[in-house]
């Protein structure tokens, strides 16, 4: 397979494929419409929703921990605030704090898996072992010594969840990397004197696309994950503001009385994740139906 | 088959087993020391005051300088690291703020704790996603397969406390509430003296870990299957259970090894926070309180710990790797 791909690489074909038809292709498999409908709807409760939450999320409405409040759609909280609009103002911060973070993550991966590749001498070798005392954490506990030290405030947790991305977008853009590098297109850019950092980014970059996208949106949802998690664990950067994670924790003690401060927000992370889990893989079985075809070609 | 490039193993170099194994076993240390700075940096020598981070705004002048005496923080940082690393190495990871008492005696109990909950978790979890992955790549692309691969892949998606929580709602408070929703565990209790209330922790752990290792088993399979060997094995007319046995099982568990480890590392993730769902007295919880007290000398040692696991498993999987595949340990 790897011989076969060489000889129709993207120089013979012209330009390296473009993104656009992988992304086509993904958008044609049904596991890629269901999970981008979920990740967009519950992208749009967490942008629209606070426009249309009836009350102020931090109102006092009625009877704490209630689920028959006049007025109130889905009960009270733990202190008596109107759920339906905590809900619908509670997403907000998440979604930019992991697209933040992810985004990180992503652009310190590739720079660091680029030169790995690209170098191919010991500062592939320090720049791996760097990669690998950061995995040694899982993702949520680097997060949690930053914040036993600074807190939660949003730097340190974008910072946090950003840096323990690095390896792991590292470690695949290497490996993908790693073929690109041998090719001939990258000796000839060499020979005619292209600056090193402009081949990285315009010769070997392109041709390592596919991966890193597949890579990308299983960050994300990883990224929602870890954010989401230390919200629930009482972490997040503004306490009294309504938090999808932080409502979880706050409601979870009345859950046999009023479920929904529970359900909601929890069924929200649910549909969330699973989308871009979704879309990840779509594309990531897009991308393996054109190294197929290719092969077979 | 062919190399993977850069595989977790590395491509072979001379020296037999038991230089591969010294080598890692030094990698690992190595690893150890540079975590060991990584945790001290993060923790002590962030740019500003740890004292006032940790006291917060009102805090009296008497009692920062107290802490900062008590953290070492008039000392250099060199100094401040060196004796830190130094005690933990003696076996003395300081005393914990909150619970006034030496870090090893508060945490030990807890360790046996959690210990007992990671190995009930991995104990199902492996041969669970073993056998999964397994059959679904024998029965590639029929109901089996394509049904366990969308539940691994949603699973694999959802956050470990929202699938937690989703088990104590159907199972515990509102749907069907026959099991406990946490595990009170009495100071000097062992977990396993509550069977039913371990049930929900061990299953949240479970459905977290096997979809991953599941999906790369299966993975790792469907390459076996289609290799030349099995299909040498097939063709001399070996019956179809030994060539599965046999041939294809120890080869497609070599990289999924590697995962498992990988994985059961990160179970002690996930453990931070279906301990605290299930207010189990474990590492995970203790991690959890001790950050939101600013204890740094819990935090550290407890850092140390799930890193040094890390290190550990990936040894382990490394040895397993070898063991199972016989092709390694001639290359080496």
């Amino acid at each position: 397979m790897a011989v076969v791909s060489q000889v129709l690489t993207p120089e013979i074909l012209g330009a390296p494929k473009p993104v656009g038809s992988l992304l086509r292709r993904a958008l044609r498999l049904r596991r890629t419409q269901i999970g981008l409908g979920l990740a967009l709807f519950i992208l749009a409760i967490a942008l629209i929703g606070p426009r249309l939450a009836p009350h102020d999320p931090s109102a006092f409405v009625g009877t704490p921990s209630s689920t028959s409040v006049p007025g109130a759609l889905f009960g009270t909280d733990h202190i008596g605030q109107d759920v339906w609009s905590r809900f619908l103002s509670g997403g907000l911060t998440i979604l930019v704090l992991a697209a933040v973070s992810t985004a990180l993550g992503l652009i310190l991966g590739i720079s660091v898996g680029l030169v790995s590749a690209y170098s191919r001498n010991v500062l592939d070798d320090i720049l791996m072992r760097i990669m690998d005392v950061i995995l040694a954490f899982p993702q949520i506990m680097l997060a949690l010594v930053a914040i036993a030290t600074v807190g939660p405030n949003p730097l340190t947790i974008i910072l946090a969840v950003g840096l323990t991305t690095m390896p792991r977008v590292a470690r695949v853009t290497r490996g993908a990397a790693q073929p690109v590098v041998e090719r001939d297109f990258v000796a000839a850019a060499e020979a005619i004197g292209v600056p090193r950092a402009r081949i990285m980014l315009s010769e070997i970059f392109p041709n390592i696309l596919s991966p890193l996208l597949v890579e990308a949106s299983l960050r994300l949802t990883y990224a929602i994950g870890v954010i989401a998690a230390l919200a629930f664990l009482g972490f997040t950067t503004n306490p009294g503001a309504p938090d999808w994670g932080l409502m979880i924790n706050e409601n979870r003690i009345a859950l046999t009385v009023q479920p929904w401060g529970v359900v909601l927000p929890v069924a929200a992370i649910a549909l969330l994740t699973m989308g871009t889990g979704l879309v990840g893989d779509g594309i990531a079985r897009a991308a393996a139906g054109i190294d197929r075809s290719r092969g077979a070609g | 088959m062919l190399e993977r490039p850069g595989g977790p193993t590395g491509p072979g170099r001379s020296g037999g087993i038991r230089m591969f194994l010294l080598r890692r076993i030094l990698q690992g240390l190595l690893v150890l020391l540079l975590v060991s700075i990584v945790v001290f940096a993060a923790t002590q020598a962030l740019p500003g005051d740890p004292a006032r981070a940790i006291l917060g705004r009102s805090a009296t002048p008497t009692s920062l300088a107290n802490l900062r005496e008590q953290l070492h923080l008039n000392r250099p940082v060199v100094t401040q690291y060196l004796t830190w690393a130094v005690g933990l190495l003696h076996g003395d990871a300081g005393r914990s703020f909150s619970a006034q008492e030496p870090v090893t005696k508060y945490l030990s109990d807890r360790f046996v704790n959690t210990g007992f909950l990671l190995l009930c978790a991995g104990l199902i979890s492996i041969p669970l996603s073993i056998v999964l992955g397994a059959y679904a790549a024998l029965w590639r692309d029929r109901p089996f397969d394509v049904i366990t691969g969308l539940f691994t892949l949603v699973l694999a998606a959802l956050p470990e406390f929202v699938v937690g929580l989703v088990l104590v709602v159907l199972f515990a408070t509102t749907v069907f509430p026959v099991l406990p929703a946490v595990i009170v565990i009495p100071p000097g209790g062992r977990p396993w003296d509550q069977p039913l209330g371990l049930i929900l922790p061990i299953v949240t752990l479970v459905l977290a870990v096997t979809p991953y290792v599941a999906r790369i088993m299966r993975a790792s399979m469907v390459e076996v299957l289609e290799s030349d060997y099995v299909e040498m094995a097939r063709l001399k007319g070996l019956p179809e259970r030994l060539v599965l046995r046999r041939h294809a099982l120890p080869n497609a568990l070599g990289p999924t090894f590697q995962v498992i480890a990988i994985n059961l590392a990160y179970l002690a993730g996930g453990v931070i926070v279906v301990e605290y769902i299930f207010n189990f007295a474990g590492i995970g919880g203790a991690l959890r309180n001790a950050v939101a007290d600013h204890d740094i000398p819990v935090v550290q040692a407890l850092a140390m710990a799930i890193a040094a696991l890390y290190v550990v498993l990936n040894l382990l999987a490394d040895i397993g790797t070898i063991v199972v595949t016989p092709r390694l340990r001639t290359r080496l």
